[in-house]
C-alpha cells in the first residue's frame, strides 16, 4: 500500500494529468449523447448573463439593419390585409373560422451569442422556459432557416445552428416539390448542400428551396436558399446540389421561435406506428 | 535524518512567497486574457474558420518554478472557462490541459538552461527571442492539432483538419509574440 502511495506521489503529474483529461473526455462525451447538457454550456446563469450585457452594447450597432428589414416586414404584411385588395364583387364570402386551426405560435427572440466559423455552430437566445420556449423546437427568421433549440434554462436557449455537422434539415424544391435533405459542410457559413434529389429531377440554378413541412419542427415553406450549383457525382444515384442561404448568419439578430402546438400528437402517433408489430 | 525526510520549504514557501505579488498578476492576467478571448477574439474569423486561441498565452507565461500540479489545474481552469462561453464542453479543456501536461518537457527540452530562478517567467528579459519562438510554436501547434481533432472527432479529414491547424497556429503565435512583447516591458517598481 505505502509503495502504491509512494508511486503515485512520485508521478503525481502524470496522474492528475490522467484525472483532469478523463473530466474533460466525461463532459464532451456527455454532452454529445445527451442533450440535457451539464452546466458547461452559453444558457447558464452566469455566461448567460454576461452574454446578455453584451450583447445589449453590441444592438445599438445593428439597429438600421433591423429597422430596414422590419420595414421590408410591415410592408409584407400590408400588402396582405384586406385593405390592400381591391373589391371586385360585391357577393361577400364567408370565412368560417372553424376550417382553420391554429396549428404553429410564434415567440420572439434575440440572438445574445453566435458563431459561424466552427464546424459545430451554437446560437444563445434571450427567451428561455419561462417563455414557452421548450427542446426541439425551431428557430426562424422570415429569411430562412435558422436551427433547432437544443437546451433550455428559465431565462436563455441554446440553439443548434443550421451550420452544424449534425443539423439535417427536410427540404423542398419549390417548384416541383422534390424532398431532400438540407446539410452543412464546412467551410464557407453562405452555403449548404442539399442531397437525396433524384437524377431524373429538373432542377435550375436560381430555384428556391423551402422547407418541407414533414418534420414536426418547422412550418412548410419557410424559405431557405437558392440553387447556385449542382452537380452528378460519379455512380451516384443522387444529385448533390449546393444552396445559397438567404440569411447571412453573420448578421441575424432577430429570431422567431416556432411552437407546433400538434407536435407531441404526432410524435406520439407517429412512434406508436413505428414500434407497434402490424398484422394484416 | 536524512535529507529527503526533513519537511519540504517547497510547496509552503511558494504559495507563502508568491501569494502577495505575482498570484493576483496571474488572477488578474487570467481574467483579461479571457475577456479578451471571448468578446473579441471569437469573433474574429480570418478567411474561413481559422480561430485565434490567444488564451494558451495564460499558461505560456506562467511561472518557470511553479508545482506541477498547479500548473495542470491551471490549465483545467482556463480551459473549462473558455469551453462554457464557446458551448464546447471540455474541448478546450482537454487540449489546454494536454498543452500544460507537455511544458516542462518542451521547456527541458528546448533551453540550455536546465535551473531557473524562482519567481521568474518566460519573456524577453531573460530568454531570447529564437527560444520564444520555438517553445510557443511547439505548445501552440500542439494544442491547436488537438482542439481541432477533438472538434472534428473522427481522422476522416485528416489533411484539412492538420492544415487548420497549422495556419490557426500562425495566428495565435503572431498574437501570443505580440503579448511577449508587452509583458517585457520594463515596468516601474
Amino acid at each position: 500500500m505505502r509503495n502504491l502511495i509512494n508511486f503515485i506521489k512520485k508521478h503525481h503529474f502524470f496522474f492528475i494529468f490522467l484525472a483532469l483529461q478523463t473530466i474533460a473526455f466525461i463532459m464532451m462525451v456527455q454532452s454529445n449523447h445527451y442533450h440535457r447538457s451539464i452546466w458547461v454550456n452559453s444558457a447558464n446563469k452566469l455566461t448567460g448573463q454576461l452574454y446578455k450585457n453584451y450583447a445589449n452594447i453590441e444592438e445599438y450597432f445593428y439597429l438600421k439593419n433591423i429597422n430596414k428589414k422590419l420595414i421590408q416586414e410591415n410592408k409584407a404584411l400590408i400588402e396582405q390585409t384586406p385593405y390592400s385588395f381591391l373589391k371586385t364583387d360585391q357577393q361577400t364570402f364567408h370565412i368560417n373560422d372553424t376550417i382553420y386551426k391554429r396549428q404553429y405560435t410564434y415567440i420572439n427572440a434575440d440572438i445574445i451569442n453566435n458563431s459561424v466559423n466552427r464546424r459545430n455552430n451554437y446560437i444563445t437566445i434571450n427567451k428561455g422556459s419561462l417563455h414557452g420556449v421548450e427542446r426541439d423546437m425551431g428557430v426562424i427568421t422570415p429569411m430562412g432557416v435558422i436551427g433547432i433549440v437544443k437546451d433550455v434554462s428559465p431565462n436563455f436557449s441554446s440553439v443548434i445552428s443550421l451550420l452544424h455537422m449534425d443539423t439535417r434539415i427536410s427540404a423542398k424544391i419549390k417548384k416541383n416539390g422534390h424532398l431532400g435533405t438540407i446539410l452543412w459542410d464546412a467551410p464557407n457559413y453562405r452555403k449548404v448542400t442539399m442531397k437525396h434529389i433524384p437524377l431524373h429531377v429538373e432542377v435550375q440554378t436560381g430555384d428556391t428551396i423551402i422547407t418541407s413541412g414533414y418534420s414536426k419542427i418547422f412550418p412548410e415553406g419557410i424559405n431557405i436558399g437558392t440553387i447556385s450549383d449542382y452537380k452528378i457525382r460519379r455512380g451516384e444515384n443522387f444529385l448533390t446540389i449546393k444552396v445559397e442561404l438567404f440569411e447571412d448568419f453573420n448578421k441575424v439578430r432577430n429570431v422567431h421561435v416556432v411552437n407546433n402546438i400538434y407536435r407531441q400528437e404526432q410524435k406520439e402517433l407517429e412512434v406508436r406506428s413505428t414500434t407497434q408489430p402490424v398484422f394484416w | 535524518m536524512k535529507l529527503d525526510q526533513l519537511p519540504s520549504p517547497y510547496f509552503g514557501n511558494f504559495i507563502f512567497n508568491q501569494m502577495q505579488k505575482s498570484t493576483l498578476n496571474y488572477i488578474g492576467r487570467f481574467f483579461i486574457i479571457v475577456i479578451i478571448q471571448i468578446f473579441v477574439l471569437n469573433n474574429i474569423q480570418i478567411s474561413g474558420y481559422i480561430n485565434p486561441f490567444f488564451y494558451v498565452f495564460l499558461i505560456l507565461i506562467l511561472p518557470f518554478n511553479i508545482p506541477k500540479y498547479l500548473l495542470l489545474v491551471v490549465a483545467f481552469l482556463l480551459g473549462i472557462t473558455i469551453d462554457m462561453f464557446s458551448n464546447t464542453a471540455g474541448m478546450h479543456a482537454s487540449a489546454t490541459v494536454f498543452m500544460a501536461f507537455l511544458r516542462p518537457g518542451v521547456i527541458y527540452l528546448t533551453s540550455i538552461k536546465k535551473e531557473f530562478e524562482p519567481k521568474t517567467f518566460p519573456g524577453f528579459h531573460n530568454m531570447d527571442a529564437s527560444w520564444i519562438a520555438t517553445y510557443s510554436i511547439i505548445m501552440i501547434f500542439c494544442h491547436h492539432t488537438l482542439l481541432f481533432f477533438l472538434e472534428v472527432f473522427s481522422f476522416n479529414e485528416f489533411l484539412s483538419t492538420i492544415w487548420r491547424s497549422l495556419l490557426s497556429s500562425l495566428v495565435t503565435f503572431s498574437l501570443v509574440f505580440i503579448g511577449f512583447m508587452l509583458e517585457s516591458r520594463p515596468q516601474k517598481r
